[in-house]
């Protein structure tokens, strides 16, 4: 499989602080990889760094092409979907329009239409709420939203940012159910950023452990996983 | 009874020119949170250019749309020329700034067309127009026009894509990026939208308070009133606001006439209008500064 | 900001106390009309002074001191005018009114920040003329007319001309306060002010009273302006609403942006800029039409607006900070 993305020698700095050293990674097409690590390890940074939201420095090359530098919002319109912490739901618009601006975009209005029927098909319940505030829905639903807002890019590539944060254990499983879904069916490739380290070692084919900005180790999830040290300081026993 | 009814309609008359300005205000703080002291004389000198077309024999429909238009290329050129670099620089920057192009407006129309009052055609037919001993021709004109307008906004944001997107931005920058939208054109073109509003009242009310350089700067405290009564961060509260705002004007200037009548004591009147405004102002910005439709979002985690 | 460097200081106090025996040897150079001049540059320089109290040490935006600076004129012209007080008299009553009218307009202030109190700020400044034709005030300020006054007289027969001794009497004033406000700031009080400045919630937190060093802070910055506003009640004989507007505040803001904000120095700088340029405007109108052939009545306000533009991109810190920058560069080159 050709990497989808590919990472090397990242650097980030917030202000005067750098927080990511020499960052590298490269996510298989059609794959999904996620990245592990501590509170502060450079996670998040990570992703930001990629939609380049943060001061960056080194080399992201998507599908062939250099991106790093290129203005966030034109980083988006190359089909990278980025489900930020926090989920960034626009709270005074209405769950339809929370989606429909995703589409804002694209030019084959009929295709996105055609989305947002599969996408509340993922997540029927948005569709009851259709024209709620966005602001009003449940934390669980405004992770939903926020999924089916990235998916209404048609992304080839998903950046997912602790969609399990702050969540009943019910509501991850069926997320990541879906996730996995989103993988297989829509052949969607997907960066998931988890303090969930079990989760996301269950659903990812590839592992990167992260520490203080700097890559620790990498393979295969099941791998990863069978490692003593992620064992012990990721996974608790 | 009759003069009541006159005062009301009057009101509406300025409270429609009061919710142009408030919402240009209104518009360009929810998207920066900056508050747009050069609003009222960036107006003004729309108006001048409208004057200036009609004086060279254009219609006053067509310098009309001509002047908005220009207002329109002037707000997009500021915003991306001038207020687009300071973004990140401390408030009083960007005050200053602001009364850097207030003074610039003001003293430009004064030396191109200087400070002599001008007067400044009606396009609305005097005999056919208004309701005879209630509301004027001119002042129903006004007040259709900023609906019309109004209107016009009021679907381009809430049923167009790109209004979708200008919102959108304006709610939340970061994530508006993270679904590819332009942020910084959609700053830019919300203040050419303000800047084409504020042109639309400028133009409006020239009629009534003549044209001069510095017509707009009571109208502009009326504005501000009106936005802050109605919440500054919310559209549909600014231009309510106007309305409350140019009715409460001419009530209040109506009760003092009343009462230096009945009692023969003069208290308020037509020349403490700035004065009230003022005190409105401050009121609600110390009392209740969400404003009396300050919309509070229920946030659940 | 720099401390000024006390020697200069002291050199051009100096000098600015001999300037006017000057006179005999350079009439023309040092003529009253100059000294006049010179006089309106220093009393606008302390109504910056004030200003930058506020804005540039407190960090409270005011957009509105001619609001202040105008019941400083007024106080100083209704007492002497009804109450024949004499003109030196009149400075501390002025400066009374002014900390109450401050310290008052303080209070809700403090509910305000940033654009906020910008905003109600400009709004009085928009609303100060037609205050003072409020026609209950009128029998005591002469409503639109305004009122007229005489000129400082020359006092114990010093053989001074009216204007040299407007002149002396500004400068005398000037000296006084600037001096106070710089021991003020000097002071715990002036660190206190400061540190509110700059680190809001740790002032606050660090049990500094922060409602009373700001509302108290807007007295005294009223104050100055106030006095400010009744030296020029005595030096230009005459008030009148009109003389108050919003652009009266804006000239405040031109100065301490010109001088920069937070500097002693830079407010005196600022005043003395706002008024060569105010001055220089009929000039420099001269100079678009017949040098430029340009129809165009260049007003000061366009300079004026250009600058503050400009001086935000390029000296944020005004031009006494700017220039004590660039000599500390300098100084680091050498060394």
């Amino acid at each position: 499989m050709a990497a989808l993305l590919e990472v090397k020698g990242l650097k980030a700095f917030y202000g005067q602080t750098q927080s990511l050293y020499d960052v590298g990674f490269e996510i298989p097409d059609g794959g999904i990889t996620t990245l592990l690590g501590a509170n502060g390890a450079g996670k998040t940074t990570t992703l930001r760094a990629i939609c380049n939201m943060v001061r960056t420095d080194g080399t992201i090359r998507f599908d062939g092409k250099d991106i790093a530098g290129q203005a966030t919002e034109e980083i988006v319109r190359l089909r990278i979907a980025h489900v930020p912490e926090g989920r960034g739901t626009f709270t005074t618009l209405t769950v339809d329009e929370n989606l429909r601006i995703a589409a804002y975009t694209r030019r084959d209005k009929a295709a996105a239409h055609a989305d947002l029927e599969r996408v509340f098909g993922y997540f029927p319940r948005l569709k009851e709420r259709i024209q709620q505030q966005a602001g009003t829905l449940s934390g669980g639903e405004q992770q939903m939203l926020a999924i089916a807002r990235a998916l209404m890019l048609r992304p080839r590539l998903m950046l997912l940012d602790e969609p399990s944060f702050g969540l009943a254990p019910l509501i991850v499983q069926e997320i990541f159910r879906i996730l996995k879904r989103i993988n297989e069916d829509d052949k969607v490739s997907i960066l998931l950023v988890e303090q969930n380290a079990a989760l996301a070692l269950d659903l990812a084919t590839h592992a990167y452990v992260l520490e203080t900005g700097r890559v620790v180790m990498s393979g295969p999830s099941s791998v990863v996983k069978n490692d003593e040290n992620v064992r012990k300081s990721y996974l608790g026993y | 009874m009759e003069q009541f009814l006159q005062q009301i309609a009057s009101g509406l008359a300025n409270g429609a020119i009061y919710a142009c300005v408030a919402l240009a205000l209104v518009m360009i703080y929810v998207s920066t949170d900056h508050i747009n002291f050069a609003q009222g004389e960036m107006a003004m000198f729309s108006t001048y250019i409208s004057w200036q077309l009609m004086t060279w024999g254009l219609s006053f429909w067509v310098a009309f749309i001509l002047a908005v238009v220009f207002s329109f290329v002037l707000g997009v050129i500021i915003e991306r020329a001038i207020l687009r670099p300071l973004h990140n620089a401390p408030v009083l920057s960007i005050v200053v700034v602001f009364i850097g192009l207030l003074a610039i407006c003001n003293s430009m129309a004064g030396a191109i067309w200087s400070y002599l009052i001008k007067e400044f055609p009606s396009p609305f037919p005097k005999s056919s127009f208004g309701i005879a001993g209630v509301i004027g021709p001119h002042q129903l004109g006004v007040v259709m026009v900023t609906l019309i307008v109004l209107g016009l906004l009021f679907i381009f944001f809430r049923y167009t894509p790109l209004g979708l997107a200008m919102r959108a931005a304006a709610q939340n920058p970061q994530m508006a990026r993270l679904v590819g939208v332009r942020v910084d054109w959609m700053l830019a073109l919300g203040w050419g939208l303000a800047a084409a509003v504020g042109a639309v009242a400028g133009i409006m009310v020239a009629h009534i308070v003549y044209l001069d350089p510095n017509m707009m700067g009571g109208i502009l405290l009326y504005a501000f009133a009106s936005a802050l009564v109605g919440g500054i961060g919310n559209p549909g509260g600014a231009v309510v606001g106007g309305f409350i705002v140019g009715v409460l004007e001419n009530m209040v200037a109506y009760a003092g006439n009343q009462i230096e009548k009945a009692t023969g004591i003069y208290i308020i009147g037509n020349g403490e209008k700035l004065t009230v405004a003022l005190i409105i102002v401050i009121t609600v910005l110390t009392v209740k500064p969400a404003g009396l439709f300050g919309r509070v979002v229920v946030k659940r985690v | 900001m720099p401390a000024f460097p006390k020697k200069l200081l002291w050199v051009l106090l100096a000098l600015a106390f001999l300037v006017p025996l000057l006179h005999p040897l350079f009439p023309d150079v040092v003529s009253d009309y100059r000294l006049f001049l010179v006089s309106t540059m220093i009393i606008a320089a302390i109504a910056v002074l004030g200003l930058n109290l506020l804005t540039g040490f407190n960090g409270q935006i005011s957009l509105g001191h001619g609001a202040f600076y105008a019941v400083g004129a007024y106080t100083a012209a209704v007492l002497m005018d009804h109450l024949n007080m004499p003109y030196w008299a009149t400075l501390p009553c002025a400066a009374v009114v002014c900390f109450i009218v401050g310290y008052l307009f303080g209070l809700p202030a403090l509910r305000l920040e940033g654009h906020y109190l910008a905003l109600a700020t400009f709004a009085l400044a928009l609303a100060v003329p037609q205050i003072l034709k409020y026609k209950w005030l009128e029998g005591v300020t002469g409503g639109v007319q305004g009122i007229v006054l005489n000129k400082p007289e020359v006092p114990f027969g010093l053989p001074l001309s009216e204007d040299q001794w407007l002149y002396y009497y500004c400068l005398i004033v000037m000296v006084v306060l600037y001096w106070a406000a710089a021991n003020m700031l000097n002071s715990r009080s002036g660190r206190a002010m400061m540190a509110i400045r700059d680190q809001y919630m740790a002032a606050d937190t660090m049990g500094i009273d922060t409602a009373l060093y700001k509302t108290v802070t807007f007295g005294i910055s009223a104050a100055y302006t106030g006095i400010a506003g009744a030296l020029s009640a005595s030096a230009i004989a005459f008030v009148s609403p009109d003389s108050f507007t919003i652009f009266l505040s804006i000239k405040f803001l031109i100065g301490l942006v010109v001088g920069g904000v937070g500097s002693l120095a830079g407010s005196v700088v600022g005043g003395i800029f706002y008024v060569l340029v105010d001055n220089s405007a009929q000039a420099l109108s001269l100079f678009v039409k017949n040098d430029l052939g340009l129809q165009f009545d260049l007003s000061a306000y366009t300079v004026f607006g250009i600058l503050l533009i400009v001086l935000m991109y390029l000296m944020p810190m005004g031009i006494v900070g700017g220039v004590y920058l660039l000599m500390r560069r300098l100084r680091g080159l050498r060394g």
